[in-house]
């Protein structure tokens, strides 16, 4: 069974408890560093960083409801070679299931890391966010845990958690080394504590906390949460596909893109040093954008829209994890994550892949087999 | 109305389908003349862009033609051709475009008539379907 401690909390209030528990990480943890979301001075501003002074932790609020990039990425960053070093690395689950693909994709490596993941109730949009915390950062971070917790959800004012949070089935860091909980747990007394993971429990071992009991309330309480998502995410197919289900559909939905290409580079599992929509392949001739006007009467500039979209979807659905960093990063509000989930829900279905699960999983398009899929090849006479 | 011609873009190995398409020709059998070839060194080099290009730029149909299984040249650029047309398989008729708009056989160098009667038996089934939607549609 797995190993479980209790995060007290007292009067001091969640982020504190928190900061106090990663200031006993860095200490006791067998670590050199540990990489944490923290508030930016000045402003409400929440980025990962990479921190190893425990007194330079003051900032860390792993749970305030943002994140403006998916740190997968720079997990990738810290470890695609050796680090020379122990990291800890506080994710979200999807930041834990992109950084799974990536090792699969050999961008990442899991040597050196030990991935302490939240459970999550989601985050607003990097700009509904920046409204929502105002001038008091960590108290809206409690005001955000004690509504979402305690059943009053998560709008506030007219915004609320991001589609792709809505639509999240996996918000419990399972495949943690340490795992945080706070569902169905007695938040106003501790947090629970779980190692998964035989380096999860060495840690676990280190820090001497006291001890704690998964509830039976905490089964309730995820269950009926992840409930509650799928209900979302099987509406958002319906209601995606049918929006997409032809080109005309398809041009209308994606009519105010700008091919600025800002979701790919959000993407954490879009991770092609060299995108081939950037390369020179795409510097057409002059003379081209006339020969293709003049074969329907008229072309649209800059052209290949849908191309990107579609091209996109081949190369990376069955990797998508559903983190919706590229609606995030979408200047024109384009429902990017509504449709590439969509889609990543069809591919994957059909590699009978779920992608950020595990490890052991093979990605879909690194790997085949002599003998699979003869339905799609035509039969001869 | 004249009979809608459908215009057919294949992507052949050069080391099977291709040379069966010129056996085809060599040996003067005939077959419908709606298809583009597109030598390639392999089918395990057909990205799915390609595809993908070939049906929004208005193309009706797209085969991809390569070696038997056991017999790529390049070992296993066949197998992952196949995935990547259940993968497109999986995604387009999301969009509109019918499954049997894109097809994957095995051709081998010496299967000049198997070429011949691919082509046909596919053109026909192309006009049944009719043309492609992205033919008069602009799309962005
Ligand atoms: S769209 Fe394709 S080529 Fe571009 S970064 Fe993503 S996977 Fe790579
Ligand atoms: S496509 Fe969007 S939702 Fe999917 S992994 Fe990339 S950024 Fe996240
Ligand atoms: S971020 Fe939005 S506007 Fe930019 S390429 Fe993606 S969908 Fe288009
Ligand atoms: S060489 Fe013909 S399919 Fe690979």
């Amino acid at each position: 069974m797995a190993k479980t401690a209790k995060i007290e909390v007292k009067e001091q209030g969640l982020v504190d408890s928190m900061q106090g528990f990663f200031r006993t990480l860095l200490e006791k943890g067998d670590i050199n560093a540990l990489l944490v979301p923290q508030r930016l001075p000045r402003k409400n501003a929440v980025m990962p960083t990479l921190v190893t002074d425990p007194e330079k932790i003051n900032g860390a609020d792993p749970l305030a409801p943002v994140f403006p990039i998916n740190a997968a990425k720079v997990v990738s960053k810290l470890t695609r070679k050796p680090l020379h070093g122990k990291v800890a690395v506080v994710l979200r689950p999807c930041e834990i299931r992109a950084f799974v693909e990536l090792v699969k994709l050999k961008q990442a490596r899991t040597e050196e890391v030990v991935i302490v993941g939240l459970d999550c109730l989601g985050a607003y949009g990097n700009v509904d966010y920046l409204r929502f915390a105002g001038e008091d950062g960590n108290g809206s971070t409690q005001k955000f845990f004690q509504n979402a917790l305690s059943g009053k959800g998560t709008a506030w004012e007219g915004i609320d958690i991001s589609p792709a949070c809505k639509a999240c089935d996996h918000p419990i860091p399972e495949n943690a080394d340490l795992l945080i909980g706070l569902l169905g747990v007695d938040t106003s007394d501790h947090l629970l504590l779980k190692a998964n993971t035989a380096k999860g429990e060495a840690i676990l071992d280190n820090l001497k906390l006291p001890a704690a009991k998964e509830s039976e309330g905490r089964k309730k309480a995820v269950d009926a949460l992840v409930a509650a998502r799928s209900a979302y995410r099987d509406q958002m197919f319906e209601e995606t596909s049918e929006a997409t289900a032809d080109i005309e559909k398809l041009t209308s939905y994606l009519s105010e893109c700008i091919n600025c290409y800002n979701c790919r580079v959000a993407c954490p599992v879009c991770y092609c040093k060299e995108c081939v929509f950037v390369t020179d392949v795409f510097d057409h001739e002059p003379s081209q954008y006339l020969q293709w006007a003049k074969r329907k009467g008229a072309v649209k500039m800059p052209t290949d829209t849908v191309f990107y979209h579609i091209t996109r979807l081949a190369h990376m659905s069955t990797a998508c994890i559903g983190c919706g960093q590229c609606s995030n990063a979408c200047p024109n509000n384009i429902p990017v994550m509504e449709i590439f989930r969509t889609i990543a829900h069809y591919t994957q279905k059909a590699f009978d892949y779920e992608a950020g699960l595990s490890l052991d999983d093979e990605p879909p398009l690194s790997v085949f087999r002599e003998d699979e899929f003869q339905e799609v090849v035509a039969k001869m006479h | 109305m004249a009979e809608f011609e459908p215009t057919i873009i294949a992507f052949v190995c050069n080391w099977c389908t291709y040379t069966a398409a010129d056996l085809a020709g060599t040996s003067r059998l005939s077959y419908p003349p709606n298809v583009r070839l597109i030598r390639m060194m392999c089918t395990g080099m057909v990205d799915p862009k390609y595809v993908i290009k070939a049906l929004l730029e208005g193309a009706d149909a797209v085969l991809i033609s390569g070696c038997h299984p056991g017999d790529c040249h390049y070992i296993n650029g066949n197998y992952k051709a196949r995935r990547r047309v259940k993968l497109l398989k999986e995604i387009l008729p999301r969009f509109g475009f019918e499954e049997d708009r894109l097809k994957l056989t095995w051709i081998g160098a010496s299967e000049g008539v198997d070429f011949a009667a691919t082509i046909k038996e596919m053109v026909d089934q192309v006009k049944a379907l009719g043309p492609n939607q992205t033919r008069e549609q602009m799309v962005i």
